[in-house]
């Protein structure tokens, strides 16, 4: 049962010059002791202390190499040829000195990836931690090892909302080292519905304080970093610069290219989630050897294409099902299992209950991880998307226009004839409304204006002041001389005249 | 003199290739490998593979450690170990080159200050793993002898 093993230049001193050699074993691990009891020498410099194959010496049986396999049980044959093959490797010691095992990432530089950290550098485990994560520890897939890089890892989630909740739960649970949050909104009742990292006590109190709350009584083991701050080309590089990977949870386009964009330049992967009313996607973004979010779509939609959550609305356990895949991918890509979601497009369906799979290409001309890239820095997005993050219905209305909600009851209660367009969709008319008045959603006006007296004094509304702004811009456009837009919308009209009506 | 049982011989050639290998990747590790038989005769550039960051580490990856041996053999020698740099660094080794290093192989550190290379040293590791030797690098030309080959080396 004799398998021959092919032994490196540095090594054959121990086997009596010879290149190859003979040993007994039905598996690679049998194999090799059988190696080490007949070639004494070799023992130290093939094994560490604790007994374990030296990360730089790589076993191949045939050309492929074993960890591929199955590691060092691969079962091996005497037809089979075993080599050993050095990777050489070594570099100056400034690293280690003033950085403790955990932040091993904080001088990460492009193309680190946190599983290629050497197994010597990775905390211990305390016997509380072996006993939370023992169903982690009993799978050999992760084991000791691997909840060891998870203690080690960090990830940095953007957003605590929809996708950042669930994924930041799962993330704390599993025990992920460090979890940085980025946010800095409070939580409002209609988080409510799908952000479960918060709860209704929380109403009022900032994302952050919340969500560090919550994920200390998960696991007090982790460390949880804050950042009360919106993402900007100014601060994302520092913030991104000590986290293996990032977790993209956010909800506007600026920020998810700016995510994309720091991710590339600093060689992060970007475990992406995106949600929309029913659908959601996922995939894992900049890696060295696959595609970024770029190289699918080059340039931001112009504004006002795409709406946002607060305005398509989204059904609240979707965000649950991509943030936790969100979160499995940052898992893998520290523990380095499995098959990342790189070059893959994960898109799921909830009505359906469907899952898609797009194969995405690395694209050599992408603008910023191609071959020549012209994006080298990161970019003002709000200007260049023309979308303030804080005010996510755009409202640039001439103030010859408006009408406010005081001086709108006030014409009303004088009895003067005014007529109310509310050009809200159906749905949120069955919310709540403004009493006598007419509904034709935005986007019928073009074909309905007809309906509607273009001599009458008329006063639009829709939930903020956006959508009519842009019903009074059109109505005027044909013809209407006296339609005023009703500022702040039917919000500002409970909060100022009828605050019994329920605001979403 | 340095009492020591390992020195190997290095051409003027080779001297200069891993210099100027270091300076051109400058702030940035360089790794290669060095074939000969008695002396060093021929360098083999090889990519740094790292993840870690190749300003302060290299990594030469199985398939190119292939084929340096068989570059070797091709070249009539032998692998003798590797080269490296240390940019802003002294040429000593690291805690780190004495955890990654295999026995009987030379490893030649080149400090590269500023983009400059200066120091180039000789180590051997020790066979219980404890710590690097230093060794003696000669020039490989008979007719020089060892102050002009320091000199060279400063």
């Amino acid at each position: 049962m004799a398998t021959k093993i092919l032994i490196p230049t540095p090594l054959r001193p121990y086997t009596d010059k010879k290149d190859a050699v003979d040993a007994d074993g039905t598996t690679v691990g049998e194999l090799l002791a059988d190696l080490t009891r007949k070639h004494a020498g070799l023992k130290a410099h093939l094994y560490n202390d604790q007994g374990k194959l030296r990360s730089f010496v790589n076993v191949y049986v045939n050309d492929e190499d074993i960890r591929y396999l199955q590691k060092e049980q691969t079962p091996v044959s005497p037809a089979d040829t075993v080599s050993i093959i050095p990777s050489v490797a070594g570099g100056t010691d400034k690293a280690e000195k003033g950085y403790g095992p955990f932040s091993t990432s904080a001088v990460a530089e492009k193309g680190s990836y946190p599983f290629s950290r050497s197994v010597d550098e990775l905390p211990q485990l305390t016997n509380d931690e072996v006993k939370r994560y023992s169903r982690h520890l009993i799978m050999p897939e992760v084991g000791m090892d691997g909840q060891r890089r998870l203690k080690a890892g960090s990830v940095l989630c953007i957003g605590a909302g929809g996708l950042g909740s669930p994924a930041a739960l799962y993330l704390a649970a599993a025990g992920v080292g460090t979890i940085g949050v980025v946010d800095f909104d409070t939580v409002d009742y209609s988080n409510l519905q799908r952000q479960i990292i918060h709860g209704t006590p929380d109403v009022g109190r900032s994302k952050l304080a919340s969500a560090k709350d919550r994920l200390n009584a998960i696991n007090p083991h982790v460390d949880v970093q804050t950042y009360e701050v919106a993402l900007s080309s100014e601060n994302a590089l520092k913030l991104f610069e000590p986290y293996d990977v990032i977790l993209d949870g956010t909800d506007n386009f600026p920020t998810r290219y700016l995510t994309n964009d720091a991710c590339v330049l600093m060689g992060k992967p970007n475990a992406y989630g995106s949600i929309f009313r029913f659908e959601g996607q996922a995939s894992v973004f900049a890696t060295k050897e696959g595609p970024c979010y770029r190289c699918l779509y080059p340039e931001p939609p112009p504004p006002g294409l795409v709406p946002s959550c607060a305005e398509g609305g989204v059904l609240g356990v979707l965000p649950g099902v991509i943030g936790v895949i969100q979160a499995t991918e940052a898992i893998k890509l520290i523990t380095g299992i499995g098959e990342p979601l790189v070059g893959r497009f994960l898109i799921y369906d909830a009505l359906r209950m469907k899952f898609r799979e797009l194969k995405l290409r690395k694209d050599p001309d992408c603008p910023v991880c191609g071959t020549h890239p012209t994006v080298t820095k990161l970019i003002d997005y709000d200007q260049f998307c023309g979308i303030h993050p804080a005010a996510p219905e755009p409202i640039t209305v001439n103030t010859a226009t408006e009408i406010t909600s005081l001086e709108l009851k006030k014409r009303l209660d004088r009895g003067e004839k005014v007529a109310i367009l509310d050009v809200r969709e159906p749905n949120e008319y069955q919310i709540n409304r403004i009493e006598g008045s007419m509904l034709m959603p935005l986007g019928e006006v073009p074909r309905r204006y007809a309906e509607l007296d273009p001599k009458a004094e008329m006063v639009v509304h829709c939930k903020m002041g956006g959508r009519s702004a842009k019903a009074v811009e059109f109505l005027r456009s044909v013809g209407f001389k006296n339609v005023l837009n009703l500022k702040g919308g039917i919000l500002d009209w409970i909060d100022k005249v009828d605050p019994t009506q329920p605001k979403y | 003199m340095k009492m020591t049982d390992h020195r190997i011989g290095v051409s003027p050639a080779v001297d200069d290739a891993i210099r100027r290998h270091g300076e051109e990747t400058y702030p940035h590790e360089c790794c290669g490998a060095l074939v000969g038989r008695d002396g060093v005769t021929a360098t083999v550039p090889l990519p740094n593979t790292t993840e870690e960051g190749p300003r302060r580490r290299f990594l030469v990856r199985p398939s190119d450690y292939r084929m340096a041996e068989s570059r070797a053999t091709e070249l009539g020698g032998e692998l003798l170990g590797f080269y490296h740099s240390h940019p802003d660094h002294p040429a000593r080794p690291s805690q780190y080159d004495l955890d990654h290093a295999w026995p009987t192989f030379a490893y030649i550190i080149v400090a590269v200050a500023a983009g400059r290379a200066g120091d180039m040293t000789v180590w051997w590791l020790k066979d219980d793993r404890t710590s690097f030797e230093e060794g003696e690098l000669h020039h490989g030309d008979e007719n020089s002898d060892s102050d002009t080959a320091q000199a060279v080396h400063r």
